[in-house]
């Protein structure tokens, strides 16, 4: 039933905010998020780290079509719930910096799009699945067309998710059509075992939505323009949970439902990550726009991830799973970092800036620790995720994880030249009287330093929980391909 | 039965109604006339009768249809009134009274058995559809709307009773079930000249009706010309009432025959809806856009009519109903916006989610449905078609269908974009509570039935 409460708490409180006054918006917005962060730290303890899914909801929902409304949660998506629990309190939080008009109706489609979100990461049907999928879209269009700056941006981002989204129903619609019992329980997709040739073609009418929501080299387009003209919280939710959404749905609709697709164009999905990996932190390079550089960062970053995935072993998925959780925390951190710098010194333009850690230290060396989670130094948690991924890539291919390793070096260049430029140095006009951090926005990098350093030091206890289920999918798996065989 | 027979004279009624002056009250006899007609229509559930030597039979089919137009023509009723406000009061009764006709004509189509009978069903709903496309008459658009109107009807009519002649030739009898006996004892009729012309006369015939390439020129002129209401009325009571009744004669009496129609029907469906969704993307006026969009729903319409599968019939009953409740939603946006900002442009709608909120909750909801994105019931429908016609192996059509909704989409969206748009003088917009009424009924179901498809998909 905790599943069912995590759905449907923000989702009512969502919606009660809509009636709300602006003034009180943001706090109560802040209470509900809270309340479902103790919730998921009841969830976190009374969780038994097994391959089990657990807290089942069952319900028919359209019986005739075999439709269920189906939630669980097992070690794979009690990650995903956690980081989208973990970080929307601090995404609130951080939107205090601004003054958004109609505040209430923001944070009211915070709220729905995170109880979207949470069905996403547990929705074990195939149609409430892709119900949840799309549900996940509203919310994020209208805060991104009422609160962004540039309309075009955002109606090309929904035509192009909303393109992906809609082949991949007519990836599911079949996978449902050769069922034996017609049914969209992922039991039964599991239980498939399709032909390889028909694998392999429906894995791109399914995979394609996920490619773009990711996004993969070469769909990738709409990302950049929307990451920066979008308001903060819009970027943090896409960047931070909504792409997660695509990776989660890698590793739970596509591997163990097209286990021998999966295997046959590992290869290609690999080479694309890479290319985008080493593509996204080459035009980072050359970046002015500190947010528009996060976005390329966040796209090299993210390909790893998906490479990992693709490599299905346990210290690809693993590492999957963690650096999820990881960046999720990181980019929350740096794009509100961009958003300070922006609000105090008016503007993201890198040669503009300069000299601020002489002003403010304090907000300097925050932003340090963050970044160097970003650039995976070891002891903090990109280390521990990027690691154990190009690990996996490696176990795959050791070309592929020679050029992956890149990630690593040329965030290094870009990250660090780009701190250079805005944190050292002489000071700018722009940045000449640079307020040191309030305590409004401490409250909200602190603890994101915390967690950059707790799980660099101490990943167990997540690793721990996933584990688990991790194996008995790469089992599923490997049983499934050798029985074709 | 019996609910045909006291709308008809519901219909009869209200026309007194101009004759002795009742004002206000006529419209109170055509909404209880309706809704005591939709109670007596499921009275008959599950009873499947056949009147006069089953000419008509009121099947659940029929009875589920005819519940649809039952609804959207009470919802499209109670706009009536403060619609045509400065139409003399004697006058408006005449138009309910034609509304009410054309309802009955529909309801004929949906329950006919007999080639005659579906010819009467369309002439009854066309005769009085001509006048009420015409009923602005001071506009001279509205009367070239229904001139055209009335041209290409009657060609249309032509062409079925043309088809029908020919099947007649061809079997010997004009009842549904002879024809299919006919059709199936002689497997050989395929190759005859007669059933096959006769086939797709009858084919082009209704194409002619529910607006589908290539058949549907007359269709933006008409609904551009037409009063809004009637346009409102017009794509979704005729165009339920048409499909019910093409896919009544097709699936049951044309299914041997498929080879015939099937290729050509699916080219008018690619047509159909590449023609009105491109067209769509560049109309300026909502009006026409919901006019080339209602053309869009035809082509994903004919995908239900081809697949031809035990719960197709359950497909097209579902989305005509959604389309419809969506539509009518649509239009008394429309209609309300054109009252008070004079136009019909897309920009008019700047700023309406602060004007009047109801009016741009509704909207919203009303173009996502239409562009199918979930929970909304347009998603169900959607879906509920595309599996459908999967199943019947058209996975290419879907795939076609499937891009056709993206196009979709992107107008829609531009609607709702406007209705989210700034604008700086917003003063509030008051509605006639009817317009309140029509709107949360309308954008509720839209809403409820996506959120509970289960009871409408297993209707029938």
């Amino acid at each position: 039933m905790i599943t069912l409460f995590l759905i449907a708490w923000p989702l009512i409180t969502g919606l009660l905010l809509f009636l709300s006054g602006e003034e009180s918006a943001r706090k109560l917005a802040l209470v509900s998020s809270l309340v479902q962060l103790v919730a998921t730290a009841f969830l976190f303890f009374s969780f038994q780290s097994t391959a089990e899914t657990q807290f089942l909801v069952d319900w028919p929902w359209v019986q005739s079509l075999g439709i269920h409304f189906k939630v669980g949660i097992d070690g794979i998506s009690i990650i995903m719930v956690l980081l989208t629990n973990l970080l929307l309190p601090f995404i609130i939080l951080s939107s205090g910096l601004n003054r958004y008009d109609k505040s209430n109706a923001l944070y009211a489609l915070m709220l729905i799009m995170q109880s979207a979100l949470i069905g996403v990461f547990t929705s074990l049907d195939g149609f409430l699945y892709y119900i949840f999928w799309e549900l996940a879209l509203i919310p994020v269009y209208f805060i991104l067309l009422l609160w962004g700056s540039n309309r075009k941006v955002t109606v090309k981002f929904f035509l192009y998710t909303l393109a992906g989204s809609l082949f991949m129903l007519a990836g599911l619609i079949y996978l449902y059509t050769q069922t034996e019992s017609k049914s969209f329980d992922i039991d039964a997709f599991y239980a498939l075992n399709l032909p390889a040739e028909t694998q392999k073609w429906v894995f791109w009418l399914i995979f394609i939505a996920f490619a773009i929501k990711i996004p993969v080299f070469p769909f990738h387009s709409w990302q950049p323009a929307t990451y920066t003209e979008s308001p903060t919280p819009g970027t943090m939710l896409l960047s931070g949970i909504m792409l997660k959404m695509g990776l989660y749905s890698m590793i739970r609709w596509i591997l163990p439902v097209l286990p021998e697709a999966a295997d046959h164009w590992d290869n290609a999905v690999i080479g694309l990550c890479v290319i985008g990996i080493i593509y996204g932190a080459w035009i980072a390079i050359n970046q002015k726009d500190i947010k528009t550089l996060f976005a390329f960062s966040s796209m090299s970053h993210v390909g790893l991830i998906a490479a990992g995935i693709m490599a299905a072993n346990v210290h690809g998925l693993q590492g999957s799973l963690i650096q999820m959780l990881s960046h999720g925390i990181n980019v929350v951190g740096l794009f509100f970092i961009a958003d300070i710098i922006y609000k105090r010194s008016g503007t993201r333009e890198i040669e503009h800036l300069g000299g601020i850690r002489s002003k403010a230290p304090v907000f300097a060396t925050l932003f340090m620790i963050i970044l160097l989670g970003s650039v995976a130094l070891p002891l903090t948690n990109g280390f521990v995720g990027e690691f154990l991924l190009l690990s996996g890539v490696y176990q795959f291919n050791a070309w592929y994880a020679a050029a992956a390793g890149t990630t690593i070096i040329l965030g290094a260049v870009y990250m660090l030249k780009m701190y250079q430029h805005t944190m050292l140095g002489d000071v700018q006009t722009a940045t000449a009287d640079f307020a040191e951090v309030t305590l409004q926005e401490k409250l909200v990098l602190v603890p994101i330093v915390i967690l950059v350093i707790a799980i660099g030091v101490y990943p167990k206890p997540l690793l721990d929980i996933s584990a688990p289920a991790v194996n008995h999918l790469l089992e599923q798996m490997n049983s499934y391909t050798t029985y074709l065989r | 039965m019996t609910a045909l027979i006291v709308i008809s004279l519901v219909g009869i009624a209200t026309l007194f109604g101009g004759v002795f002056n009742w004002k206000g009250k006529t419209l109170w006899l055509a909404v209880a006339g309706l809704m005591a007609t939709l109670v007596l229509n499921f009275m008959d559930w599950n009873t499947s009768y056949s009147y006069f030597n089953q000419m008509v039979k009121f099947d659940n089919y029929a009875l589920a249809f005819n519940g649809i137009l039952l609804t959207s023509t009470l919802l499209i009723m109670l706009l009536c009134s403060h619609h045509y406000r400065n139409v003399a009061q004697n006058m408006i009764a005449d138009i309910y009274g034609l509304i009410i006709f054309t309802l009955v004509g529909g309801m004929l189509m949906t329950s006919y058995s007999n080639l005659t009978m579906l010819f009467l069903g369309i002439e009854i709903l066309s005769i009085p559809l001509y006048i009420l496309a015409g009923s602005n008459r001071a506009d001279t658009k509205s009367n070239e709307s229904a001139m055209k109107y009335f041209l290409m009807g009657s060609f249309a009519s032509g062409f079925l009773l043309f088809g029908i002649a020919l099947l007649f030739g061809a079997t010997g009898s004009f009842h549904l079930e002879g024809i299919k006996t006919f059709l199936s004892n002689n497997p050989s009729s395929a190759n005859n000249s007669m059933v096959a012309v006769g086939i797709l006369m009858l084919m082009v015939g209704f194409l002619f009706k529910v607006a589908a390439v290539p058949f549907h020129f007359w269709a933006p002129d008409v609904y551009e010309g037409a009063p809004t209401l009637i346009t409102g009325f017009m794509a979704t009571v005729v165009k339920t009432a048409g499909f019910a009744a093409f896919y009544r004669l097709f699936s049951y009496c044309f299914a041997d025959l498929s080879g015939l129609w099937v290729p050509l029907l699916s080219i008018a469906a690619v047509l159909t809806l590449f023609v009105g969704n491109i067209t769509a993307l560049y109309q300026k006026g909502i009006k026409r856009l919901l006019a080339y969009s209602s053309i869009s729903h035809a082509g994903y319409l004919i995908l239900a009519v081809l697949a031809m599968q035990d719960q197709s019939d359950s497909a097209l009953l579902f989305y005509t109903a959604v389309y419809s409740v969506s539509t009518i939603c649509a239009f008394a946006v429309l209609i309300a916006i054109k009252e008070v900002t004079g136009t019909d442009s897309i920009e008019s709608l700047h700023g309406m989610a602060r004007k009047n909120p109801l009016l741009g909750i509704a909207t919203t909801i009303a173009f996502l449905s239409l562009a199918g994105i979930p929970p909304l019931a347009g998603f169900f429908a959607k879906y509920f078609l595309f599996v459908t016609a999967m199943k019947s192996g058209y996975g290419w059509l879907v795939l076609i269908a499937v891009i056709n909704s993206l196009i979709g989409a992107y107008y829609y969206l531009r609607v709702i974009n406007s209705v989210f748009t700034k604008n700086e003088q917003a003063e509030k917009i008051e509605l006639n509570w009817a317009y309140n009424l029509v709107l949360i009924l309308t954008a509720l179901l839209s809403l409820a039935i996506g959120i509970a498809p289960d009871f409408l998909v297993n209707l029938i």
